[in-house]
């Protein structure tokens, strides 16, 4: 089932004014996200602690405060930015590949292959897996080597099983390789009953407070994940029409699913080895921008990256400050939030279409 | 400075050398003929099995320890405790029952574990972790009276008591007092003043950084957020993940931020040993003792 419907692809071209729009609304969200947490430093002080930055000049700001802001805070925000981005986009060139409006980033087995080599590190060697002073934590480490290990298995199951390498056989190898492993995962956690809630914490999601290093540890996948995503939207548009249609254009199906599929993968396995597993925001986030602004992937890839950042920078600042002190895991809010949402604006659509 | 009376201490000498006197004539007794012992009685167990590891270190601290004849995974102290695969968690009444129990102690009682083991005829004391020192001196004399060993609790509530009131005299008060954060994990799960060791820590008059953030839903155990840690700015940060999770000084040090707090700086981080930390039996004074030493290290910068 395509994922859109032919009548709005008329739409192929992102409008300045759009992608204007959504840089603004990501700026004012990053903002917002910075001035509040479960400290309340103050707007002003905040602004003038940025300002001293900038100038060299005296911070309004206490040494934990301004601690407060640069370590916890600041990088808090962009890990958010960057996992939304990644999860969003991703799942915006998983449902364009697979031609199937449910495709979400953790389709082919990255959520269950870092599961378990997450749950194996947790439960084997949990020293180790408490470590967070090292520029890479084996934690994200693990992760990430999990999702792209689900991943690589996915895909060679399916390429034995599938011949052509046809979506269906790498959708159900997917399926299959996700119940091995979460079956796995399942069996180490129950050696180890004591660590249920680390495992079960990690599985919610959430944007770790370890300061900068995981950003640097994901960033790079994500930026060139994220950068390739956007380079092949044409080649999504192309595969949407289907494979026979694709070829007749001079596009290589297979080789163009992988090229797509890897950069995905990458992109999600980075987000995942530092945020957990979020859901929903690589579901909602296309299928929003796809009813607002059109189906073309020229416009739904970049616009899902943007509109990914927003939402998961917002759905923190929901996870941080509604039960602060404490906090909400992150993918309960962006399920609680997102699917209302969603339904919102797939009710609108319809009463616009009709 | 509160001076203590002359008088009572040496009253209370004698009666410790006195008690000592008697328990040593009990214990040769007690090994001559268990009947013959003027605390036992017919229903005085003799074989006791404790799913719980602060009972495990209360009855061999009350000298029950030879009529112990099976512990759970978790207890592994004292070392001489005939550990077993028993899981106080999942309780398996079967498995259990393999050790001919005619007293089973426990804190809770999960899977209908209680039901099970009354059901085949063996006694069973449950006895909730307390909330509060004096709640652990009752599950002491509670554990003494199940036993027989009900001079043996009394003696140890009794010295432990004045341990404690001396360790807590000696440690210095600065004017303000001292903030302390207490952590249970790495996420900034934590405890109030008003658990078990909240109420031990506040012996010392200090302020617990978590006391704001406690909820009817957390019960005493609330998670902090890493801003309000570093807003709160302790002098003490009690680390009780250290065996756990190998959390100590430098590994806290490292974390974004902490740079900044007061305790990284003056050295007001202590690893606590995990498993004192979270029991209630006679090591409490070897835990206050740990803080006190800590607290006299920090007041030098606070005073």
């Amino acid at each position: 089932m395509p994922a859109d419907s032919p009548g709005r692809q008329r739409v192929t071209r992102l409008r300045p004014v759009v992608l204007a729009g959504a840089l603004v609304l990501l700026l004012a969200v990053l903002l917002g996200s910075v001035l509040l947490g479960a400290v309340d430093l103050g707007t002003g002080r905040v602004l003038g602690e940025v300002w001293a930055e900038l100038t060299g000049g005296r911070s309004p700001l206490s040494t934990q405060e301004t601690a407060i802001l640069w370590q916890l805070r600041v990088p808090r925000v962009v890990l958010g930015a960057l996992v939304g981005a990644a999860l969003a986009s991703s799942g915006a060139a998983y449902q364009g590949v697979f031609r199937n409006p449910l495709a979400d980033p953790y389709l082919l087995g990255a959520a269950a292959g870092a599961g378990m080599t997450t749950t194996i590190v947790v439960v084997f060697f949990p020293v180790l897996a408490a470590q967070t002073s090292n520029f890479v934590g084996p934690l994200p480490l693990a992760a990430f080597v999990g999702a792209v290990g689900g991943v690589t298995l996915t895909w060679l199951l399916g390429r034995s099983a599938g011949g052509r390498g046809g979506t269906a056989t790498l959708v159900l190898a997917g399926v299959a390789v996700t119940a091995f492993l979460t079956a796995v995962q399942t069996f180490v956690q129950q050696l180890n009953t004591d660590t249920l809630q680390r495992i079960y914490s990690w599985m919610l999601g959430g944007l770790a407070t370890t300061g900068w290093h995981n950003v640097l540890l994901a960033m790079p996948y994500i930026v060139v994940g994220a950068a390739v995503l956007c380079g092949s939207a044409r080649l999504l548009d192309v595969l949407a029409l289907g494979d026979d249609e694709a070829a007749a254009l001079g596009v290589r199906p297979a080789r163009a699913r992988l090229a797509v599929l890897g950069a995905a993968s990458l992109a999600t396995a980075g987000a995942v080895a530092v945020s957990g597993l979020i859901g929903f925001v690589g579901i909602v986030v296309p299928h929003v921008i796809r009813l607002l602004f059109g189906g073309s992937y020229r416009v739904v890839v970049p616009l899902s990256l943007i509109g990914g950042a927003i939402f998961v920078v917002a759905a923190d600042v929901v996870a941080r400050t509604v039960l602060a002190p404490a906090e909400l895991p992150i993918g309960v809010v962006t399920a609680f939030t997102g699917a209302p949402f969603f339904m919102v604006v797939l009710r609108a659509n319809r009463a616009r279409l009709r | 400075m509160p001076f203590p009376p002359v008088v009572p201490v040496r009253s209370r000498r004698v009666a410790t050398v006195l008690f000592a006197l008697i328990c040593a004539f009990g214990v040769v007794t007690g090994c001559a003929s268990h009947a013959a012992s003027p605390a036992a009685s017919p229903d005085e167990p003799k074989r006791v099995v404790s799913l719980d590891s602060s009972s495990t270190e209360i009855l061999f601290a009350l000298g029950a320890g030879k009529e112990v004849v099976a512990v759970d995974k978790d207890s592994d102290y004292p070392a001489n405790a005939p550990k077993s695969s028993l899981d106080a968690t999942k309780p398996n009444v079967e498995a259990i029952a393999a050790y001919h129990p005619d007293l089973v102690v426990t804190a809770y009682d999960t899977n209908g574990l209680v039901s099970g083991l009354r059901k085949i005829g063996v006694r069973v004391l449950v006895e909730a972790a307390p909330t509060t020192v004096d709640g652990a001196y009752a599950v002491w004399n509670a554990i003494g009276k199940a036993t027989g060993h009900v001079p043996a609790a009394q003696r140890l509530v009794a010295s432990t008591k004045q341990q404690i009131t001396s360790i807590v005299t000696a440690a210095p008060r600065p004017t303000t007092p001292l903030r302390y954060y207490y952590e249970l994990d790495q996420t900034y799960y934590t405890a109030t003043s008003h658990t078990f060791i909240g109420s031990l820590l506040g012996l010392f008059g200090m302020t617990n950084v978590a006391d704001p953030a406690d909820s009817k839903t957390a019960g005493g155990y609330p998670q902090l957020s890493a801003e309000r840690v570093l807003a709160a700015d302790p002098e003490l940060v009690f680390l009780a993940d250290s065996e756990c999770c190998g959390q100590n000084a430098t590994t806290v040090a490292a974390r974004p931020g902490w740079q900044s707090l007061a305790a990284v700086r003056d050295g007001g981080v202590v690893a606590l040993n995990d498993d004192i930390a979270s029991r209630w039996g006679p090591r409490i004074v070897d835990l206050l003792r740990t803080v006190a030493s800590a607290i006299s290290k920090v007041a030098v910068h606070a005073s």
